[in-house]
Protein backbone atom coordinates (compact mmCIF):
# COMPACT_ATOMS: atom_id res chain seq x y z
CA UNK A 1 0.00 0.00 0.00
CA UNK A 2 2.82 2.30 0.78
CA UNK A 3 3.78 2.34 -3.11
CA UNK A 4 0.07 2.91 -4.18
CA UNK A 5 0.00 5.86 -1.45
CA UNK A 6 3.17 7.31 -3.40
CA UNK A 7 1.98 7.21 -6.69
CA UNK A 8 -1.15 9.25 -5.51
CA UNK A 9 0.80 11.98 -4.92
CA UNK A 10 2.74 12.16 -8.04
CA UNK A 11 1.54 12.16 -11.74
CA UNK A 12 -1.00 10.41 -13.40
CA UNK A 13 2.04 9.53 -15.86
CA UNK A 14 3.89 7.63 -12.93
CA UNK A 15 0.68 6.19 -12.00
CA UNK A 16 0.03 4.90 -15.35
CA UNK A 17 3.37 3.43 -15.35
CA UNK A 18 3.12 2.38 -12.23
CA UNK A 19 -0.04 0.38 -12.96
CA UNK A 20 1.41 -0.88 -15.87
CA UNK A 21 4.88 -2.24 -14.70
CA UNK A 22 2.88 -4.17 -12.15
CA UNK A 23 4.22 -1.92 -9.20
CA UNK A 24 0.82 -1.55 -7.97
CA UNK A 25 -2.87 -2.55 -8.51
CA UNK A 26 -5.53 -0.82 -9.93
CA UNK A 27 -7.45 -2.25 -7.12
CA UNK A 28 -4.99 -1.00 -4.60
CA UNK A 29 -4.36 2.29 -6.40
CA UNK A 30 -8.13 2.84 -5.70
CA UNK A 31 -8.42 1.46 -1.89
CA UNK A 32 -5.33 3.74 -1.33
CA UNK A 33 -7.52 6.94 -3.01
CA UNK A 34 -10.62 5.47 -0.70
CA UNK A 35 -8.65 5.74 2.78
CA UNK A 36 -6.98 9.39 1.61
CA UNK A 37 -10.72 10.74 1.14
CA UNK A 38 -11.90 8.53 4.41
CA UNK A 39 -8.78 10.06 6.63
CA UNK A 40 -9.65 13.70 5.15
CA UNK A 41 -13.29 13.65 5.16
CA UNK A 42 -13.15 17.17 7.49
CA UNK A 43 -12.38 18.47 4.39
CA UNK A 44 -15.95 18.40 2.70
CA UNK A 45 -14.92 17.71 -0.37
CA UNK A 46 -16.26 14.27 -1.47
CA UNK A 47 -19.87 14.35 -0.84
CA UNK A 48 -21.63 10.72 -2.07
CA UNK A 49 -18.87 7.56 -2.29
CA UNK A 50 -19.51 4.39 -4.38
CA UNK A 51 -17.10 2.48 -2.87
CA UNK A 52 -17.73 -1.47 -3.73
CA UNK A 53 -18.70 -0.38 -7.39
CA UNK A 54 -15.39 0.94 -7.70
CA UNK A 55 -13.12 -1.88 -6.08
CA UNK A 56 -15.35 -3.89 -8.30
CA UNK A 57 -14.39 -1.46 -11.47
CA UNK A 58 -10.88 -1.38 -10.35
CA UNK A 59 -10.50 -4.99 -10.26
CA UNK A 60 -11.82 -5.47 -13.72
CA UNK A 61 -8.94 -2.64 -14.59
CA UNK A 62 -6.46 -4.59 -13.27
CA UNK A 63 -7.37 -7.55 -14.82
CA UNK A 64 -7.10 -6.05 -18.39
CA UNK A 65 -3.92 -4.04 -17.41
CA UNK A 66 -2.40 -7.60 -16.25
CA UNK A 67 -2.78 -8.76 -19.87
CA UNK A 68 -1.18 -5.78 -21.32
CA UNK A 69 -4.32 -4.30 -22.75
CA UNK A 70 -5.35 -0.88 -21.16
CA UNK A 71 -7.90 0.74 -22.43
CA UNK A 72 -6.47 3.98 -22.13
CA UNK A 73 -4.01 6.19 -20.48
CA UNK A 74 -6.59 6.59 -17.53
CA UNK A 75 -7.83 2.75 -17.14
CA UNK A 76 -7.72 2.02 -13.83
CA UNK A 77 -6.93 5.43 -12.59
CA UNK A 78 -9.28 6.66 -9.62
CA UNK A 79 -11.04 10.10 -10.45
CA UNK A 80 -13.82 12.18 -9.26
CA UNK A 81 -17.03 14.11 -11.06
CA UNK A 82 -19.04 17.05 -9.53
CA UNK A 83 -22.37 16.65 -7.66
CA UNK A 84 -23.86 17.99 -11.24
CA UNK A 85 -23.04 15.55 -13.58
CA UNK A 86 -25.18 12.72 -13.16
CA UNK A 87 -24.23 9.10 -12.94
CA UNK A 88 -26.56 6.05 -13.48
CA UNK A 89 -27.36 4.49 -10.03
CA UNK A 90 -25.73 7.33 -8.29
CA UNK A 91 -27.07 10.10 -6.45
CA UNK A 92 -27.17 13.62 -8.19
CA UNK A 93 -27.86 16.44 -5.77
CA UNK A 94 -26.47 19.69 -6.82
CA UNK A 95 -25.77 20.73 -3.40
CA UNK A 96 -29.24 21.04 -3.20
CA UNK A 97 -32.15 19.76 -1.13
CA UNK A 98 -34.50 19.97 -4.02
CA UNK A 99 -32.37 16.59 -5.54
CA UNK A 100 -31.85 15.16 -1.88
CA UNK A 101 -32.52 11.17 -2.78
CA UNK A 102 -32.84 11.77 -6.37
CA UNK A 103 -30.71 8.67 -8.64
CA UNK A 104 -29.91 9.49 -12.24
CA UNK A 105 -31.36 7.07 -13.97
CA UNK A 106 -28.43 7.21 -16.84
CA UNK A 107 -25.06 8.53 -17.29
CA UNK A 108 -23.94 11.85 -18.51
CA UNK A 109 -22.14 11.57 -22.11
CA UNK A 110 -18.70 12.37 -19.86
CA UNK A 111 -19.28 9.73 -17.77
CA UNK A 112 -19.79 7.50 -20.38
CA UNK A 113 -16.60 8.72 -21.68
CA UNK A 114 -15.01 8.10 -18.44
CA UNK A 115 -15.98 4.27 -17.83
CA UNK A 116 -15.66 3.50 -21.44
CA UNK A 117 -11.57 4.96 -20.89
CA UNK A 118 -11.75 2.63 -18.38
CA UNK A 119 -11.48 5.54 -15.27
CA UNK A 120 -12.12 4.34 -11.98
CA UNK A 121 -15.28 7.05 -10.43
CA UNK A 122 -14.85 6.85 -6.64
CA UNK A 123 -17.62 9.22 -6.23
CA UNK A 124 -19.30 12.72 -6.40
CA UNK A 125 -17.38 16.14 -5.04
CA UNK A 126 -19.25 18.96 -3.26
CA UNK A 127 -20.09 22.42 -5.61
CA UNK A 128 -22.49 25.77 -4.54
CA UNK A 129 -25.95 24.52 -5.02
CA UNK A 130 -26.74 24.85 -9.04
CA UNK A 131 -23.16 25.80 -9.33
CA UNK A 132 -24.19 29.00 -8.62
CA UNK A 133 -21.28 30.09 -6.22
CA UNK A 134 -17.50 30.98 -5.84
CA UNK A 135 -16.96 29.19 -2.12
CA UNK A 136 -18.28 25.87 -1.94
CA UNK A 137 -20.32 27.08 1.03
CA UNK A 138 -23.85 27.38 -0.55
CA UNK A 139 -24.08 23.56 -0.21
CA UNK A 140 -26.43 21.19 1.59
CA UNK A 141 -23.30 19.42 3.18
CA UNK A 142 -21.72 22.16 4.45
CA UNK A 143 -18.73 24.39 2.86
CA UNK A 144 -15.74 22.54 1.28
CA UNK A 145 -12.17 23.76 2.98
CA UNK A 146 -9.05 24.87 1.17
CA UNK A 147 -6.49 22.06 1.85
CA UNK A 148 -4.07 24.71 2.06
CA UNK A 149 -5.79 26.37 4.76
CA UNK A 150 -9.04 25.30 6.26
CA UNK A 151 -9.90 28.38 7.38
CA UNK A 152 -10.25 29.75 3.89
CA UNK A 153 -12.30 28.29 0.97
CA UNK A 154 -11.45 26.51 -1.98
CA UNK A 155 -13.25 28.40 -4.44
CA UNK A 156 -16.21 27.65 -6.31
CA UNK A 157 -18.46 26.38 -7.68
CA UNK A 158 -16.10 23.11 -8.15
CA UNK A 159 -14.37 23.95 -5.09
CA UNK A 160 -14.59 19.93 -4.17
CA UNK A 161 -13.05 18.87 -7.44
CA UNK A 162 -10.16 21.15 -6.76
CA UNK A 163 -9.54 20.45 -3.43
CA UNK A 164 -9.41 16.74 -4.05
CA UNK A 165 -6.80 17.09 -6.87
CA UNK A 166 -5.15 19.36 -4.33
CA UNK A 167 -5.42 16.80 -1.46
CA UNK A 168 -3.38 14.02 -3.26
CA UNK A 169 -6.56 11.98 -3.52
CA UNK A 170 -6.97 11.48 -7.25
CA UNK A 171 -4.88 12.68 -10.17
CA UNK A 172 -8.08 13.67 -12.16
CA UNK A 173 -11.15 15.32 -10.90
CA UNK A 174 -14.11 16.83 -13.04
CA UNK A 175 -15.79 19.80 -12.58
CA UNK A 176 -18.17 22.74 -14.57
CA UNK A 177 -17.41 26.10 -15.66
CA UNK A 178 -19.88 28.79 -16.24
CA UNK A 179 -18.23 31.61 -15.12
CA UNK A 180 -14.53 30.40 -14.00
CA UNK A 181 -16.25 27.88 -11.72
CA UNK A 182 -13.35 25.69 -12.82
CA UNK A 183 -10.68 28.39 -13.11
CA UNK A 184 -10.98 30.05 -9.93
CA UNK A 185 -10.93 27.05 -7.64
CA UNK A 186 -8.45 25.54 -9.19
CA UNK A 187 -6.29 29.00 -8.08
CA UNK A 188 -7.49 29.04 -5.38
CA UNK A 189 -6.35 25.31 -4.63
CA UNK A 190 -2.93 25.58 -6.72
CA UNK A 191 -4.14 22.79 -9.04
CA UNK A 192 -4.28 22.93 -12.77
CA UNK A 193 -7.95 23.56 -14.42
CA UNK A 194 -9.30 23.84 -18.06
CA UNK A 195 -12.60 25.02 -19.05
CA UNK A 196 -12.86 23.84 -22.76
CA UNK A 197 -14.00 26.19 -25.79
CA UNK A 198 -17.61 25.70 -25.94
CA UNK A 199 -18.96 23.03 -27.25
CA UNK A 200 -15.68 21.17 -27.26
CA UNK A 201 -17.56 18.73 -24.68
CA UNK A 202 -20.73 17.59 -24.55
CA UNK A 203 -22.97 18.79 -21.71
CA UNK A 204 -25.99 15.77 -21.70
CA UNK A 205 -25.93 14.72 -17.82
CA UNK A 206 -24.87 18.41 -17.03
CA UNK A 207 -27.58 19.31 -15.09
CA UNK A 208 -27.89 23.15 -16.72
CA UNK A 209 -26.87 26.19 -14.80
CA UNK A 210 -26.98 28.41 -17.83
CA UNK A 211 -26.87 26.55 -20.78
CA UNK A 212 -25.35 29.14 -23.15
CA UNK A 213 -21.84 29.45 -20.85
CA UNK A 214 -21.57 26.03 -19.63
CA UNK A 215 -18.52 23.95 -19.80
CA UNK A 216 -17.10 20.53 -18.40
CA UNK A 217 -13.49 20.39 -17.42
CA UNK A 218 -10.97 18.41 -15.58
CA UNK A 219 -8.18 19.32 -12.38
CA UNK A 220 -5.35 17.61 -12.28
CA UNK A 221 -2.17 18.80 -11.14
CA UNK A 222 0.18 19.15 -13.94
CA UNK A 223 -1.49 20.15 -17.33
CA UNK A 224 -0.24 17.34 -19.24
CA UNK A 225 -2.73 15.64 -17.16
CA UNK A 226 -5.42 17.85 -17.87
CA UNK A 227 -4.65 17.70 -21.59
CA UNK A 228 -4.95 13.15 -20.60
CA UNK A 229 -8.26 14.34 -18.71
CA UNK A 230 -9.63 16.58 -21.86
CA UNK A 231 -8.72 14.09 -24.73
CA UNK A 232 -10.64 11.66 -22.96
CA UNK A 233 -14.15 13.53 -22.42
CA UNK A 234 -13.73 16.05 -25.71
CA UNK A 235 -15.40 15.00 -28.83
CA UNK A 236 -19.01 15.77 -30.72
CA UNK A 237 -21.94 14.30 -29.14
CA UNK A 238 -25.18 14.18 -31.08
CA UNK A 239 -27.21 14.16 -27.87
CA UNK A 240 -26.07 17.70 -26.86
CA UNK A 241 -26.80 20.31 -30.33
CA UNK A 242 -24.25 22.53 -29.45
CA UNK A 243 -21.67 20.01 -29.29
CA UNK A 244 -19.50 21.01 -32.05
CA UNK A 245 -18.98 18.03 -34.34
CA UNK A 246 -15.11 17.84 -34.96
CA UNK A 247 -12.94 15.80 -33.99
CA UNK A 248 -10.56 16.71 -30.94
CA UNK A 249 -7.17 17.00 -32.03
CA UNK A 250 -4.57 14.81 -29.98
CA UNK A 251 -2.88 17.42 -27.08
CA UNK A 252 -0.67 15.25 -25.50
CA UNK A 253 2.06 15.07 -28.09
CA UNK A 254 1.69 18.32 -28.49
CA UNK A 255 2.82 19.17 -25.72
CA UNK A 256 6.75 19.32 -26.45
CA UNK A 257 8.47 22.65 -24.42
CA UNK A 258 8.74 24.65 -27.32
CA UNK A 259 6.81 27.95 -27.36
CA UNK A 260 9.27 30.27 -28.69
CA UNK A 261 7.99 32.56 -31.22
CA UNK A 262 4.78 32.35 -29.99
CA UNK A 263 2.81 35.46 -28.90
CA UNK A 264 1.34 36.31 -25.42
CA UNK A 265 -0.89 39.21 -24.56
CA UNK A 266 -1.37 41.17 -21.75
CA UNK A 267 -4.64 43.00 -21.55
CA UNK A 268 -4.12 46.35 -19.79
CA UNK A 269 -7.39 46.10 -17.99
CA UNK A 270 -6.66 43.12 -15.95
CA UNK A 271 -3.09 44.40 -15.47
CA UNK A 272 -4.38 47.15 -13.04
CA UNK A 273 -3.30 47.84 -8.98
CA UNK A 274 -6.69 48.70 -7.95
CA UNK A 275 -8.35 45.81 -6.34
CA UNK A 276 -5.96 43.18 -6.61
CA UNK A 277 -3.46 41.80 -4.08
CA UNK A 278 0.09 42.89 -4.94
CA UNK A 279 1.26 39.66 -4.83
CA UNK A 280 -0.62 37.79 -6.98
CA UNK A 281 0.44 40.26 -9.51
CA UNK A 282 4.19 39.48 -8.82
CA UNK A 283 3.91 35.87 -9.51
CA UNK A 284 1.78 36.68 -12.95
CA UNK A 285 4.03 39.00 -13.98
CA UNK A 286 7.17 36.97 -12.71
CA UNK A 287 5.45 34.22 -14.76
CA UNK A 288 5.49 37.05 -17.73
CA UNK A 289 9.33 36.58 -17.61
CA UNK A 290 9.85 32.83 -17.07
CA UNK A 291 7.61 32.93 -20.71
CA UNK A 292 9.94 35.60 -22.46
CA UNK A 293 12.69 33.61 -21.23
CA UNK A 294 11.25 30.38 -23.21
CA UNK A 295 11.45 32.45 -26.37
CA UNK A 296 7.35 33.71 -26.27
CA UNK A 297 6.93 37.32 -27.58
CA UNK A 298 4.81 39.68 -24.76
CA UNK A 299 2.38 42.05 -26.50
CA UNK A 300 0.35 44.49 -24.53
CA UNK A 301 -3.45 44.48 -25.59
CA UNK A 302 -6.94 46.07 -24.81
CA UNK A 303 -10.25 44.36 -24.47
CA UNK A 304 -11.94 48.01 -23.91
CA UNK A 305 -15.27 46.03 -22.49
CA UNK A 306 -13.68 44.38 -20.25
CA UNK A 307 -16.00 46.29 -17.33
CA UNK A 308 -19.10 45.74 -18.39
CA UNK A 309 -18.10 41.72 -18.40
CA UNK A 310 -20.08 41.07 -14.91
CA UNK A 311 -23.13 43.08 -15.38
CA UNK A 312 -23.61 41.17 -18.85
CA UNK A 313 -22.65 37.77 -17.27
CA UNK A 314 -25.03 38.19 -14.54
CA UNK A 315 -27.97 38.61 -16.56
CA UNK A 316 -27.38 36.55 -19.35
CA UNK A 317 -26.69 33.93 -16.55
CA UNK A 318 -29.51 34.32 -13.99
CA UNK A 319 -31.86 34.48 -17.07
CA UNK A 320 -30.93 31.20 -18.58
CA UNK A 321 -31.05 29.46 -15.02
CA UNK A 322 -34.20 30.67 -14.01
CA UNK A 323 -36.08 28.79 -17.48
CA UNK A 324 -33.62 25.95 -16.74
CA UNK A 325 -34.58 25.78 -13.22
CA UNK A 326 -37.81 25.72 -13.81
CA UNK A 327 -37.95 22.06 -14.14
CA UNK A 328 -37.54 21.37 -10.45
CA UNK A 329 -41.22 21.65 -9.59
CA UNK A 330 -41.71 18.45 -7.21
CA UNK A 331 -43.84 16.43 -9.71
CA UNK A 332 -41.67 14.16 -12.07
CA UNK A 333 -38.37 13.63 -9.21
CA UNK A 334 -37.08 15.37 -6.30
CA UNK A 335 -38.56 17.30 -3.26
CA UNK A 336 -42.29 17.49 -3.01
CA UNK A 337 -43.76 20.09 -0.76
CA UNK A 338 -45.99 18.26 1.89
CA UNK A 339 -49.55 17.71 1.21
CA UNK A 340 -50.10 20.83 -0.98
CA UNK A 341 -53.52 22.31 -1.47
CA UNK A 342 -53.30 21.82 -5.29
CA UNK A 343 -50.89 22.34 -8.12
CA UNK A 344 -49.65 25.92 -7.25
CA UNK A 345 -49.13 25.43 -3.69
CA UNK A 346 -47.18 22.37 -5.04
CA UNK A 347 -45.12 24.17 -7.12
CA UNK A 348 -44.11 27.15 -5.22
CA UNK A 349 -44.10 25.15 -2.18
CA UNK A 350 -41.42 22.71 -3.42
CA UNK A 351 -39.28 24.94 -5.16
CA UNK A 352 -39.32 27.48 -1.84
CA UNK A 353 -38.60 24.44 0.39
CA UNK A 354 -35.90 23.15 -1.78
CA UNK A 355 -33.51 25.81 -3.44
CA UNK A 356 -31.27 28.15 -1.30
CA UNK A 357 -31.55 31.79 -0.49
CA UNK A 358 -28.72 32.51 -3.27
CA UNK A 359 -30.53 30.27 -5.97
CA UNK A 360 -33.87 32.29 -5.16
CA UNK A 361 -31.98 35.18 -5.84
CA UNK A 362 -30.69 34.32 -8.93
CA UNK A 363 -33.71 32.90 -10.57
CA UNK A 364 -35.67 35.94 -9.31
CA UNK A 365 -33.16 37.99 -11.18
CA UNK A 366 -33.23 36.11 -14.22
CA UNK A 367 -37.09 35.75 -14.31
CA UNK A 368 -37.35 40.23 -13.68
CA UNK A 369 -34.67 40.26 -16.97
CA UNK A 370 -36.74 38.24 -18.44
CA UNK A 371 -40.15 40.08 -17.85
CA UNK A 372 -42.58 41.81 -20.18
CA UNK A 373 -41.09 45.41 -20.33
CA UNK A 374 -37.52 44.47 -18.79
CA UNK A 375 -36.63 41.72 -21.57
CA UNK A 376 -35.11 44.58 -23.99
CA UNK A 377 -33.54 46.24 -21.67
CA UNK A 378 -31.42 43.96 -20.00
CA UNK A 379 -31.24 41.06 -21.30
CA UNK A 380 -31.32 41.80 -25.09
CA UNK A 381 -28.95 44.64 -23.78
CA UNK A 382 -26.75 42.29 -22.23
CA UNK A 383 -26.65 39.57 -25.04
CA UNK A 384 -25.34 42.65 -27.37
CA UNK A 385 -22.96 43.32 -24.86
CA UNK A 386 -21.59 40.01 -24.88
CA UNK A 387 -21.22 40.57 -28.65
CA UNK A 388 -19.04 43.46 -28.10
CA UNK A 389 -17.17 41.44 -25.83
CA UNK A 390 -16.94 38.70 -28.26
CA UNK A 391 -15.24 41.12 -30.49
CA UNK A 392 -12.55 42.26 -28.27
CA UNK A 393 -11.19 39.16 -28.50
CA UNK A 394 -11.36 38.37 -32.04
CA UNK A 395 -9.42 41.67 -32.53
CA UNK A 396 -7.00 41.05 -29.88
CA UNK A 397 -6.10 37.60 -31.39
CA UNK A 398 -5.19 39.18 -34.11
CA UNK A 399 -2.53 39.78 -32.68
CA UNK A 400 -1.27 37.64 -30.08
CA UNK A 401 -1.68 33.66 -29.59
CA UNK A 402 -2.85 33.59 -26.48
CA UNK A 403 -3.98 35.69 -23.74
CA UNK A 404 -2.49 35.56 -20.37
CA UNK A 405 -3.77 37.20 -17.04
CA UNK A 406 -4.36 36.55 -13.33
CA UNK A 407 -6.98 34.15 -12.66
CA UNK A 408 -8.54 35.69 -9.72
CA UNK A 409 -7.72 39.41 -8.48
CA UNK A 410 -7.00 37.56 -4.97
CA UNK A 411 -5.95 34.41 -3.04
CA UNK A 412 -8.05 32.09 -1.57
CA UNK A 413 -10.42 34.15 1.01
CA UNK A 414 -11.46 33.04 4.45
CA UNK A 415 -14.57 31.14 4.69
CA UNK A 416 -17.38 33.63 5.73
CA UNK A 417 -16.07 36.64 3.96
CA UNK A 418 -17.93 37.27 1.39
CA UNK A 419 -21.29 35.19 1.90
CA UNK A 420 -23.12 37.98 3.14
CA UNK A 421 -22.91 40.05 0.33
CA UNK A 422 -23.37 38.78 -3.24
CA UNK A 423 -22.37 41.95 -5.24
CA UNK A 424 -18.72 40.78 -3.69
CA UNK A 425 -19.19 37.33 -4.30
CA UNK A 426 -19.88 38.01 -7.86
CA UNK A 427 -16.96 40.36 -8.44
CA UNK A 428 -14.47 38.13 -7.71
CA UNK A 429 -15.43 36.56 -11.01
CA UNK A 430 -14.00 39.33 -13.02
CA UNK A 431 -11.18 37.18 -14.63
CA UNK A 432 -13.16 34.18 -15.56
CA UNK A 433 -16.60 35.14 -17.15
CA UNK A 434 -15.11 36.63 -20.40
CA UNK A 435 -13.89 32.76 -21.50
CA UNK A 436 -17.40 31.83 -20.94
CA UNK A 437 -19.11 34.58 -22.47
CA UNK A 438 -17.26 34.37 -25.65
CA UNK A 439 -16.89 31.18 -25.79
CA UNK A 440 -13.05 30.80 -25.18
CA UNK A 441 -11.04 27.44 -23.72
CA UNK A 442 -9.00 29.07 -20.32
CA UNK A 443 -6.83 27.49 -18.78
CA UNK A 444 -5.88 27.80 -15.03
CA UNK A 445 -2.48 27.17 -13.55
CA UNK A 446 -0.30 27.55 -10.66
CA UNK A 447 2.16 30.55 -10.86
CA UNK A 448 3.43 30.74 -6.72
CA UNK A 449 2.07 31.47 -3.71
CA UNK A 450 1.12 34.81 -1.93
CA UNK A 451 0.85 35.13 1.97
CA UNK A 452 1.18 31.00 1.86
CA UNK A 453 -2.14 30.64 -0.77
CA UNK A 454 -1.61 29.65 -4.19
CA UNK A 455 -2.33 32.15 -7.08
CA UNK A 456 -3.19 31.26 -10.50
CA UNK A 457 -2.29 32.31 -14.32
CA UNK A 458 -4.98 32.06 -16.69
CA UNK A 459 -4.37 31.68 -20.18
CA UNK A 460 -6.86 32.48 -22.98
CA UNK A 461 -7.37 30.50 -26.23
CA UNK A 462 -8.94 31.23 -29.11
CA UNK A 463 -11.91 29.31 -29.50
CA UNK A 464 -11.14 25.78 -30.06
CA UNK A 465 -7.55 26.18 -29.74
CA UNK A 466 -7.19 24.63 -26.28
CA UNK A 467 -3.60 23.16 -27.64
CA UNK A 468 -1.63 26.26 -27.92
CA UNK A 469 -2.80 27.36 -24.05
CA UNK A 470 -1.66 23.80 -22.84
CA UNK A 471 1.73 23.96 -24.96
CA UNK A 472 2.00 27.53 -23.23
CA UNK A 473 1.02 26.07 -19.58
CA UNK A 474 3.21 22.83 -20.26
CA UNK A 475 6.10 24.94 -21.46
CA UNK A 476 5.99 26.91 -18.27
CA UNK A 477 6.07 24.03 -15.88
CA UNK A 478 8.78 22.34 -17.61
CA UNK A 479 10.58 25.88 -16.49
CA UNK A 480 9.51 26.06 -12.90
CA UNK A 481 8.18 24.07 -9.72
CA UNK A 482 5.43 25.93 -8.51
CA UNK A 483 3.00 22.88 -10.23
CA UNK A 484 5.09 21.01 -7.54
CA UNK A 485 4.40 22.01 -4.30
CA UNK A 486 1.59 21.07 -2.39
CA UNK A 487 -0.24 22.06 0.78
CA UNK A 488 1.18 21.30 4.29
CA UNK A 489 4.75 20.19 2.30
CA UNK A 490 6.50 23.81 2.50
CA UNK B 1 -31.62 53.55 -11.35
CA UNK B 2 -34.73 52.42 -10.86
CA UNK B 3 -35.96 51.28 -7.25
CA UNK B 4 -37.34 47.72 -6.27
CA UNK B 5 -40.92 47.67 -4.83
CA UNK B 6 -41.49 44.70 -2.45
CA UNK B 7 -44.44 44.49 -4.81
CA UNK B 8 -42.26 43.97 -7.68
CA UNK B 9 -40.52 41.08 -6.18
CA UNK B 10 -43.56 39.70 -5.35
CA UNK B 11 -44.53 39.77 -8.83
CA UNK B 12 -41.38 38.13 -9.61
CA UNK B 13 -41.97 35.50 -7.45
CA UNK B 14 -45.05 34.26 -8.42
CA UNK B 15 -43.62 34.15 -12.10
CA UNK B 16 -40.74 32.14 -11.04
CA UNK B 17 -43.55 29.69 -8.59
CA UNK B 18 -41.94 30.92 -5.56
CA UNK B 19 -43.54 31.31 -1.92
CA UNK B 20 -41.26 33.76 -0.53
CA UNK B 21 -41.67 34.80 3.19
CA UNK B 22 -42.27 38.26 4.16
CA UNK B 23 -38.76 38.53 5.06
CA UNK B 24 -37.19 37.15 2.33
CA UNK B 25 -38.96 39.70 0.49
CA UNK B 26 -37.30 42.30 2.18
CA UNK B 27 -33.64 40.89 1.58
CA UNK B 28 -34.93 40.07 -2.25
CA UNK B 29 -36.14 43.70 -2.42
CA UNK B 30 -32.39 44.73 -1.28
CA UNK B 31 -30.25 42.44 -3.26
CA UNK B 32 -32.43 42.74 -6.60
CA UNK B 33 -32.01 46.15 -6.26
CA UNK B 34 -28.58 46.31 -5.76
CA UNK B 35 -27.79 43.91 -8.84
CA UNK B 36 -30.15 45.77 -11.19
CA UNK B 37 -28.10 49.33 -10.02
CA UNK B 38 -24.76 47.15 -10.61
CA UNK B 39 -26.11 45.79 -13.97
CA UNK B 40 -27.42 49.61 -15.21
CA UNK B 41 -23.99 50.19 -16.49
CA UNK B 42 -24.76 48.07 -19.11
CA UNK B 43 -27.24 51.26 -20.43
CA UNK B 44 -24.65 53.25 -21.08
CA UNK B 45 -23.23 51.74 -23.40
CA UNK B 46 -24.31 52.02 -26.98
CA UNK B 47 -25.30 49.09 -28.80
CA UNK B 48 -27.24 50.53 -31.86
CA UNK B 49 -26.89 48.00 -34.60
CA UNK B 50 -25.24 45.71 -32.63
CA UNK B 51 -26.40 41.95 -33.09
CA UNK B 52 -27.52 40.03 -30.38
CA UNK B 53 -25.03 36.67 -29.24
CA UNK B 54 -26.62 34.11 -27.46
CA UNK B 55 -23.96 31.32 -27.29
CA UNK B 56 -20.53 31.88 -27.23
CA UNK B 57 -20.55 30.18 -30.71
CA UNK B 58 -21.82 30.49 -34.18
CA UNK B 59 -23.54 27.33 -34.77
CA UNK B 60 -26.67 26.28 -37.28
CA UNK B 61 -29.21 24.57 -35.39
CA UNK B 62 -27.96 20.84 -36.51
CA UNK B 63 -30.73 18.07 -37.97
CA UNK B 64 -30.92 14.42 -37.85
CA UNK B 65 -33.14 12.05 -39.61
CA UNK B 66 -36.41 11.89 -37.77
CA UNK B 67 -36.52 8.18 -36.56
CA UNK B 68 -37.97 6.39 -33.99
CA UNK B 69 -35.50 5.83 -30.77
CA UNK B 70 -35.91 3.81 -27.54
CA UNK B 71 -37.05 6.26 -24.90
CA UNK B 72 -36.15 5.60 -21.54
CA UNK B 73 -37.83 3.05 -19.58
CA UNK B 74 -40.93 3.92 -18.67
CA UNK B 75 -40.01 2.15 -15.11
CA UNK B 76 -37.00 4.13 -14.45
CA UNK B 77 -38.55 7.11 -15.74
CA UNK B 78 -40.68 7.17 -12.63
CA UNK B 79 -38.21 5.58 -10.27
CA UNK B 80 -37.63 9.06 -8.85
CA UNK B 81 -41.49 10.56 -8.30
CA UNK B 82 -42.16 11.77 -5.20
CA UNK B 83 -45.73 10.18 -5.58
CA UNK B 84 -46.64 7.78 -8.79
CA UNK B 85 -49.68 5.28 -9.83
CA UNK B 86 -47.64 2.72 -12.38
CA UNK B 87 -46.00 4.26 -14.84
CA UNK B 88 -47.77 7.95 -14.48
CA UNK B 89 -46.93 10.91 -12.16
CA UNK B 90 -49.24 11.90 -9.56
CA UNK B 91 -50.43 15.42 -8.51
CA UNK B 92 -53.11 17.50 -7.14
CA UNK B 93 -56.20 17.54 -9.03
CA UNK B 94 -56.32 20.44 -11.42
CA UNK B 95 -59.99 20.13 -12.62
CA UNK B 96 -62.33 21.04 -10.46
CA UNK B 97 -65.46 18.96 -10.00
CA UNK B 98 -68.63 20.59 -11.25
CA UNK B 99 -70.66 21.29 -8.01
Amino acid sequence: MATADLLLAGSLSDQREGLDRGDVSASELVQASLDRISAHAGLGAVVARRDDSALREAEAAGRRIAEGKPLSPIDGIPVLIKDNIVQAGEPATCASRILEGFISPYDAAVTERLCGAGAIILGRTNMDEYAMGSSTENSIYGPSHNPWNEAHTCGGSSGGSAASVSAGWVPLAFGSDTGGSIRQPASFCGVVGLKPSYGRVSRWGLVAYASSLDQIGPFGRSVADCAIGLETIAGHDKRDSTSIPEPMPSLCDRLDGEVAGLVVGLPREYFVEEGVEPGVLDRVREAVTVLEDAGVRVKQISLPHTKYTIAAYYVIATAEASSNLARFDGVRYGRRAAQPVDLLDLYERSRSEGFSTEVKRRILLGTYVLSAGYYDAYYVKAQRVRTLIRRDFEAAFEDCDAILTPTTPETAFRLGDKSDDPLSMYLSDVYTVSANLAGLPGLSMPCGLSGGMPVGLQLLGKPLDEVTILRIGDAFERRTEHHRLRPGAN
Amino acid sequence: MSRIEPATVERVAALARLALSRDEVAEMTRDLEQMLGYVATLASLDTEGVPATAHGFDLATPLRPDEPVAPLDPELAVANAPEREGTAFLVPKVIEEEG
